[in-house]
């Protein structure tokens, strides 16, 4: 069970609360038209599976029901970051591509 | 259409759910605990006992949405005779209002039944901006559990720590209760009050029941 930090609530809560809502940093092209069948399948349905450090998004399902973003590593379960929709991430692994490490997507 | 178009149209979009006759309002509705008689197994039921449980039907329950501005969190407060508490998982009561910290932008309000569409019509002359205020009364209900155990039925429900020292009294959590959602509000000490889903009433009165076997459970009428 995760001890989970809701940054609107203020205050730790158990996982059973919250929902895993995928990857976080996932930027709609904004034009999709424009996008090849390739790329617009990637934004829709491929999605990383690193092990190690991995930004999440995830949903205070049965309490604020408010969206907020969440570093974890995904080989010991530790969480070593919580932050807010729109704010860039302070944990960041050199694996991770350029445009999340940068904080570019929301 | 434009803005100013908009601006023109009185219209009245708020309805009341009740008979007229505020008399009548317990004639005409049942709470989702009718069925169980409360009122006949308090008098039957256990007169002591760890843990108390009451049912307070057919309140007005009213959900606010808004990111509010200066003016409006002026207006709100004299609608409501008190402010809207912006800390997280704070309450304020005033008379028989009480307003709830839900989420960073959202309120739930309570008040008895028949004052609601009164409120709501009082919101829609007053209050001006964005905003959203929805009568949710007819779908939760309001139970109060209390009592020198009562505390130990909810460890027993939640996950949620309730020792006074980070629960104190007015702190509002929505949460899961025995799986089900649940708001829930210290009143005082020995007293908790929580709000569910109509649809998951019987099934919690269930649990309660269950629950609070070992401590002896008495039912307030
Ligand atoms: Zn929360």
């Amino acid at each position: 069970m995760l001890h989970i930090y809701c940054p609107h609530c203020a205050e730790y809560r158990e996982e059973e609360e919250f929902h895993a809502a995928g990857q976080a940093h996932i930027v709609r092209p904004l034009d999709p038209d424009a996008c090849t069948d390739k790329e617009w399948g990637e934004y829709l349905f491929f999605r990383k599976n690193p092990r190690g450090l991995h930004h999440e998004l995830w949903v205070h399902s049965a309490g604020c029901r408010k969206f907020f973003n969440m570093t974890r590593d995904t080989q010991t379960y530790e969480i070593k970051e919580i932050y807010k929709i729109g704010e860039k991430p302070s944990v960041v692994d050199s694996s991770v591509p350029q445009e999340i490490a940068s904080g570019a997507a929301s | 259409m434009s803005d100013a178009v908009v601006e023109n149209i009185k219209m009245k979009v708020v309805a009341n759910q009740l008979p007229e006759d505020s008399e009548k309002i317990h004639s005409m509705a049942e709470s989702p605990l009718h069925h169980v008689d409360l009122a006949s197994l308090a008098k039957q039921g256990l007169q002591e006992g760890g843990v108390h449980f009451c049912e307070k039907p057919l309140m007005g329950l009213l959900t606010l949405r808004c990111h509010p501005s200066a003016k409006q969190k002026t207006a709100i407060k004299s609608l409501l005779g008190v402010a809207l508490p912006m800390e997280p998982l704070t309450s304020a009561t005033k008379g028989d209002v009480t307003v709830r910290w839900i989420s960073p932008d959202e309120w739930l309000i309570t008040l008895s039944g028949d004052k609601a569409f009164d409120l709501e019509s009082r919101f829609q002359d007053k209050l001006e901006g964005h905003y959203s205020l929805v009568n949710i009364s007819g779908g939760t209900t309001v139970f109060e559990l209390s009592g020198k155990d009562a505390m130990n039925v909810l460890k027993k429900s939640t996950t949620i720590d309730f020792h006074s020292k980070v629960f104190p009294t007015d702190k509002v959590v929505s949460t899961l209760f025995a799986k089900s959602s649940a708001i829930i509000r210290r009143l005082d000490e020995q007293r908790f009050e929580l709000v569910v889903r109509r649809s998951f009433s019987d099934y919690i009165w269930l649990w309660i029941q269950d629950a609070s076997k070992e401590y002896g459970l008495v039912v307030d009428a």
